[in-house]
């Protein structure tokens, strides 16, 4: 679906199911140059059964218009704007890597407006190597490619897509590649080098809080994820063996499974 | 100990180690080292709600052989990781990829533009079977690129060709007829199974869907019938409005638009959900591991097809019983630097080439020949003849023949990987033999 935010035309995928105002919100917030197409595994499930799925294109990704946001700040109460410009008063926040940031950035702003929080890839700070932020702001393909590597882990660099005949690290590429790389990757990279509030933010957040982290994670590994769940309350922590950073697609059933147990419990679904 | 910074490189794995892993995960199948032969034609769902999620694409996995089987999806994603593309579909034959890449993309009313240098199988597919489906077509010469551009209607839906053509080996300029095809807004679609994506990956010269007869190199031992079309993951299907039904909500599964929700593999989504459900033309697990067995050997072989196809355009250019040879590898075919662009790795094993004393002479070197195998198939590991004029475009009028560039002395020489000594002698006995009828006749 199509709507505006701050007069900017924003995509975002409902799952295949048609918007319906009187179900709860779902809002998936992808990681670094990606798009909401990172989500379909995951989406698709919760929008067929009684909730508003919505997998967001930031600004100027995907099929999102406007210029990307340059800081995660920014991000956080863009997040919050899609709340109010879809006529919802709350949400549960779903995210993956950078995704993590923002989302833990704007449950610290707006307690009352996030129900759940779900961590996918997460750490407190992504703190860039100055050599791939340089590529990616320099606008070259390499950044990418670097990326989808250090991205999988050593099972996910073989493949075995849980969609039958999908590729992942050529799908992921074309996915980065989609919109300019400077544009979205440089932009993204640079705000999460610049993010240091992370863990200051996850002290304030008192909703119920899942972090999902896998043990071949090379960009936010189980360390760091784990000293992000251990700040804030009550945090719920599941580790996937034999996954890299892309366990939304490397492990997608597992990850589906403990996502959906989660949020079905804090955060229940329309009733049929 | 060197000061100097290492430069970052990505590691992932390149082509000859993905020809042998690619889309496999031992640890994941009982730790099995050779991929598994599921040889079933259902699956059990946990329960109800496994069901309804796989019925609609909630999830990944497999319901009917039919649709998606484990064995035939690690096929599958190992052709896609070897082209470089997002996604893959595999089926029966190439026949049937190129009629469902086709049916994916078209509606009664529309109409492609083809290159005129094919199968003859899929001549006859786009000039006799499409247009009762109210495809309509428009062939040009594959030299003719401003041709491909002139033949661009307002509702054609894509460019279709072979890379080097069939049987001639013209070659089509494709990141040329790629950006005619762009420009317009419409896809190019590519069949590259001469090349195998060992010498030439179309994805990275323009095209957005390639297909390939797997029965023949990539499988390579003429044992097993398959094809697949691949997707490059680059085509904007939201770019315009000629491609309603990869961008509009689909009846058939609850609303979906596949290129809103899958994106850069939304193609190959639809000719998954709807091409293999309504006309299932799925390949056997048996077929898809037995040309897997191929791919582990890609690259070796293609280097032993080249080579030798390379010492016998030299054998057959200083032939007496030769009237001329075609093959990009030779220096005065007319495509050269353009095969050097897109053929880095090498030119293909496939030569055409005129015996002196036309069609009796080629019928007679046919006949004669021991090692070659005369049969209707090319990229087995043996060498194979045949004639075009009498066998593989025997279906073709003349005026038909002409306009795809075929003659009858023409005979095509599939090269394979024997000795290279030992195929040489076998062709002088069939020279041999075409030269006996014309020296009777002379006399």
């Amino acid at each position: 679906m199509k709507f505006k935010v701050n007069g900017h035309e924003v995509f975002a995928s409902t799952g295949g199911r048609p918007f319906d105002k009187k179900k709860p919100l779902i809002i998936f917030v992808h990681g670094s140059g990606l798009t909401h197409m990172t989500w379909v595994l995951q989406t698709r499930y919760f929008a067929f059964h009684g909730y508003n799925a919505l997998a967001v294109d930031l600004p100027g990704h995907g099929l999102s218009s406007g210029k990307s946001l340059k800081s995660i700040e920014e991000m956080a109460d863009w997040v919050r704007s899609v709340i109010d410009a879809v006529g919802h008063k709350e949400a549960s926040l779903v995210g993956h890597s950078q995704g993590c940031l923002v989302t833990v950035e704007c449950t610290s702003r707006y307690p009352d407006k996030i129900k759940t929080l779900s961590l996918m890839g997460g750490a407190g700070a992504i703190p860039m190597n100055p050599e791939l932020l340089s590529l990616a702001e320099n606008n070259d393909p390499k950044a990418v490619d670097l990326m989808m590597d250090w991205a999988h882990g050593p099972a996910g660099h073989f493949g075995g897509h849980p969609v039958p005949g999908l590729y992942h690290i050529n799908t992921g590429t074309m996915l980065a590649k989609s919109r300019t790389i400077q544009n979205t990757l440089g932009v993204d990279f640079r705000a999460c080098d610049n993010y240091k509030n992370g863990f200051e933010a996850a002290k304030k957040i008192k909703c119920p809080t899942l972090s999902i982290l896998a043990t071949d994670d090379k960009m936010c590994p189980v360390k760091e994820g784990k000293k992000l769940a251990s700040l804030i309350d009550g945090s719920q922590v599941d580790i996937i063996d034999n996954c890299g950073h892309m366990m939304l697609l490397e492990e997608a059933d597992r990850v589906l499974t403990v996502l959906k147990k989660f949020i079905t419990t804090n955060y229940p679904p329309l009733s049929s | 100990m060197s000061d100097k910074k290492k430069e970052l490189k990505p590691n992932t794995y390149k082509f000859d180690t993905l020809s042998l892993h690619a889309g496999y995960q031992p640890h994941k199948n009982a730790g099995s080292r050779q991929v598994p032969i599921y040889q079933t034609t259902s699956y059990l769902f946990d329960d109800v709600d496994h069901a309804a999620a796989l019925f609609n694409l909630e999830r990944g996995g497999h319901i009917y052989s039919r649709i998606s089987n484990p064995t035939v999806g690690v096929l599958e994603e190992r052709v896609a990781s070897l082209e470089g593309g997002t996604a893959a579909l595999a089926t029966s034959s190439g026949m049937s990829a190129i009629f469902l890449t086709v049916m994916t993309l078209c509606e009664a009313g529309d109409h492609l533009v083809v290159s005129s240098q094919l199968y003859g199988g899929t001549v006859n597919l786009f000039r006799l079977t499409l247009p009762k489906f109210g495809i309509k077509c428009t062939f040009v010469k594959p030299r003719d690129t401003e041709g491909f551009k002139k033949a661009i209607q307002k509702n054609t839906k894509g460019i279709f060709g072979e890379l080097v053509g069939n049987p001639g080996n013209e070659i089509m300029n494709m990141p040329e007829i790629a950006k005619i095809a762009h420009d317009a807004g419409i896809p190019l679609m590519v069949d590259a199974t001469y090349q195998t994506p060992y010498l030439c990956k179309p994805f990275e010269h323009g095209a957005d869907i390639v297909i390939h007869s797997l029965t023949k190199w990539m499988a390579g031992h003429g044992s097993s019938m398959a094809g697949i079309l691949i997707e490059g993951g680059k085509f904007d299907w939201m770019q315009n409005d000629k491609f309603p039904t990869m961008t509009k909500p689909y009846e058939g599964y609850h609303g979906l638009s596949f290129a809103e929700e899958f994106g850069p593999t939304a193609f190959t989504m639809k000719a998954r959900a709807e091409g293999m459900r309504d006309f299932g033309p799925c390949l056997s697990p048996q077929n898809a591991w037995n040309v897997l067995q191929g791919i582990e050997t890609l690259s070796v072989r293609m280097k032993k097809h080249c080579s030798n196809a390379e010492e016998m355009v030299k054998y057959l250019s200083n032939h007496e019983s030769v009237a001329w040879v075609s093959h990009p590898s030779a220096p005065n075919h007319p495509d050269a630097e353009l095969a050097n662009k897109l053929l880095p790795n090498g030119k293909g094993s496939m030569i055409a080439f005129g015996i002196k004393g036309g069609k009796d002479a080629g019928v007679a070197f046919i006949n004669n020949v021991k090692l070659a195998s005369h049969l209707a198939n090319v990229g087995d590991t043996r060498t194979l003849v045949i004639h075009p004029a009498s066998g593989t475009h025997s279906q073709m009028d003349e005026a038909t023949l002409k306009f795809a560039g075929l003659s009858h002395d023409m005979i095509r020489l599939s090269v394979g990987i024997e000795d290279i000594d030992d195929i040489k002698n076998d062709f002088e006995i069939g020279f041999r033999a075409a030269r006996k009828p014309r020296l009777v006749s002379n006399q």
